[in-house]
C-alpha cells in the first residue's frame, strides 16, 4: 500500500518548510532590509532548464517606465546598502542603462545580474564601459566549466559564448585584481543534485578558467536549484521531483535560518510589487501576504512580519545553505 | 524479495550497527576520515570512489558515488575518464596473466 502525505508533509515522511520549522522552534520572519533587489522582468535570451521563473524570447513581461520611475523614487526614499538588479535578461529591458545609471545615484552598491550571452549578442561596449564607470558590480552566471554541462543546463553554445563575454569583461577591467571591478560568477548545478562546496569549487573554477581560458573572476558563488518553475516542472517530467524535495528537506540546517535573504531583502517584480525573495515572486507569494505596490511604501518593510513559505524554501536551507550571495559562511 | 538490490537499501547502510555498534562506529569514523579533504580533494576522492565502486561492481557504490561527484563539481567526462581507467586496470589485470599463459605454452609446445 502506498502511503499518503498527511496534512503537515509534503510527501509521506517529509514535512512541509513551515512545520519543520516550528519542529525546531523557529519563526521564519523579516529583518531590517538591507538590499532592494529588482526583477525587471521575464524575457531572456535564454530558456535555461533550471530557471524558476521559466523566462525565456517567449515572455514579454518587462518593467516599464513608469514602474522604472517608481521603484527609482523608492530606491532614494530609502537608503539600501545594496540594490541588485536580476531578470529574466536585465540587459533586454528598454531603458536598461538609464534605469542602472538612476539607482547608482541613490545606491552605493549596485550589483546587476547578467547571463553573459545576453551581455555579448545584445548589447554594445558602451553598456559594459558605462557600467564600469558607475562602479556596478557583475554577478555572472556560469554554472560549470565544462561546456558540456554548460550547454545541457542553458543551451547550445552557451559556454562558449560565455567565456569569450567573460574576456571582454576582463580586457574592461571587471575581475582583475586592483580594478576595483568585481565580476562574480555563480553556478547551479546542472541537475537534480546539490552543489559543490562553494570554497572548493571558486578554488577549481580559478585554476581552471585561467588555466584554459585566461579568465579571471572575483568570486564564485554557488546556488542549490529551486524547485519552481521550468525546473520544477523538469524534475516532475523526470521523476526526480520527490526525491530532490526529499534531499533538499534531509539537508535542513537550522543554523541557516537567521540569515536567509528572505529576512533582509525587499524584492520588487517588473510591476512594482512587491515581494520577500525572488523565489516567492517566482511562487506568487507576495510580502505580507497581500499584494503592495512600491509607490505606496515610504520606508522599508516592516521588521517582524512572517515571511510566506513553500517547499520550495528547503532550497535555501540545505547544508551551509545558500543566501543572494551564495552559500553562507 | 522481489530483487537482492534495493536503491532505499543504501539509506539503510546505518542499520548494519545494529548488533555490532562498536565495529560499525570504528568503520565509519574511518570511512568519514578517508573521504575528508587531505592530500587530495573530496572530488578527486569521490572520482577514485567512482572507478573502484566500478570495479568491485557495487550498485550501492556506483548510486552513490555518481551524485558524490556531480555534487563535488566533478562533469561525465571526467567521471567517464574514471570508469575507464577502472577498466583498463581490469582488463590490464586480465591481459597481463596473458604472459603466464604463454610461458606455460610455450614450455609444453615444440
Amino acid at each position: 500500500m502506498t502511503a499518503t502525505a498527511t496534512a503537515t508533509e509534503i510527501r509521506p515522511g517529509v514535512r512541509t518548510f513551515s512545520s519543520c520549522l516550528a519542529s525546531h522552534g523557529l519563526a521564519l520572519t523579516r529583518d531590517r532590509a538591507t538590499t532592494l533587489q529588482i526583477n525587471v522582468g521575464l524575457n531572456c535570451n535564454l530558456a535555461c532548464r533550471h530557471c524558476h521563473h521559466s523566462a525565456g524570447p517567449g515572455r514579454h513581461e518587462v518593467m516599464g517606465t513608469e514602474t522604472m520611475k517608481a521603484v527609482t523614487a523608492y530606491a532614494a526614499r530609502v537608503a539600501f546598502d545594496t540594490v541588485d538588479v536580476t531578470g529574466g535578461a536585465p540587459e533586454l529591458v528598454p531603458g536598461i542603462a538609464e534605469f542602472i545609471a538612476e539607482l547608482a545615484r541613490s545606491t552605493k552598491r549596485v550589483l546587476f545580474r547578467t547571463n553573459l550571452v545576453a551581455l555579448h549578442d545584445h548589447c554594445d561596449a558602451a553598456l559594459v564601459e558605462r557600467f564600469a564607470a558607475l562602479g556596478v558590480t557583475l554577478f555572472a552566471s556560469l554554472p560549470s566549466i565544462n561546456a558540456g554541462q554548460a550547454d545541457s543546463q542553458r543551451g547550445s553554445g552557451v559556454f562558449e559564448t560565455s567565456v569569450a563575454m567573460l574576456r571582454r569583461l576582463n580586457g574592461a577591467g571587471y575581475g582583475v585584481a586592483g580594478s576595483g571591478l568585481e565580476l562574480n560568477l555563480v553556478a547551479n548545478p546542472s541537475g537534480a543534485f546539490l552543489p559543490a562546496a562553494q570554497q572548493a569549487a571558486e578554488r577549481r573554477f580559478r585554476q581552471e578558467l585561467a588555466r584554459r581560458y585566461g579568465v579571471a573572476f572575483s568570486s564564485l558563488f554557488t546556488f542549490a536549484n529551486v524547485p519552481l518553475g521550468r525546473f520544477r516542472e523538469w524534475l516532475a517530467a523526470s521523476g526526480n521531483l520527490g526525491d530532490y524535495l526529499e534531499k533538499l528537506a534531509a539537508g535542513f540546517n537550522p543554523c541557516t535560518v537567521p540569515g536567509l535573504m528572505c529576512r533582509r531583502q525587499a524584492v520588487i517584480d517588473w510591476r512594482g510589487y512587491l515581494f520577500d525573495c525572488d523565489f516567492n515572486l517566482a511562487a506568487g507569494l507576495p510580502l505580507g501576504g497581500s499584494p503592495i505596490h512600491v509607490s505606496e511604501l515610504n520606508g522599508p518593510p516592516p521588521a517582524g512580519i512572517a515571511v510566506p513559505t513553500g517547499d520550495y524554501c528547503y532550497a535555501c536551507t540545505a547544508g551551509a545553505g545558500f543566501t543572494c550571495a551564495g552559500a553562507i559562511s | 524479495m522481489e530483487t537482492y538490490y534495493d536503491p532505499a537499501d543504501l539509506g539503510k547502510f546505518a542499520e548494519i550497527a545494529k548488533d555490532a555498534p562498536e565495529l560499525a562506529t570504528k568503520f565509519f569514523d574511518y570511512y568519514q576520515a578517508v573521504f575528508s579533504e587531505g592530500e587530495l580533494t573530496e572530488r578527486e576522492k569521490a572520482l577514485i570512489a567512482l572507478a573502484v565502486a566500478h570495479s568491485v561492481q557495487c550498485p550501492y557504490c556506483i548510486d552513490a558515488y555518481t551524485k558524490s561527484c556531480l555534487e563535488k563539481g566533478s562533469n561525465l567526462g571526467e567521471m567517464t575518464e574514471a570508469v575507464h581507467v577502472a577498466n583498463a586496470i581490469r582488463g590490464g589485470a586480465a591481459l597481463v596473466h596473458g604472459v603466464q599463459m604463454r610461458k606455460i605454452a610455450e614450455k609444453l609446445s615444440l
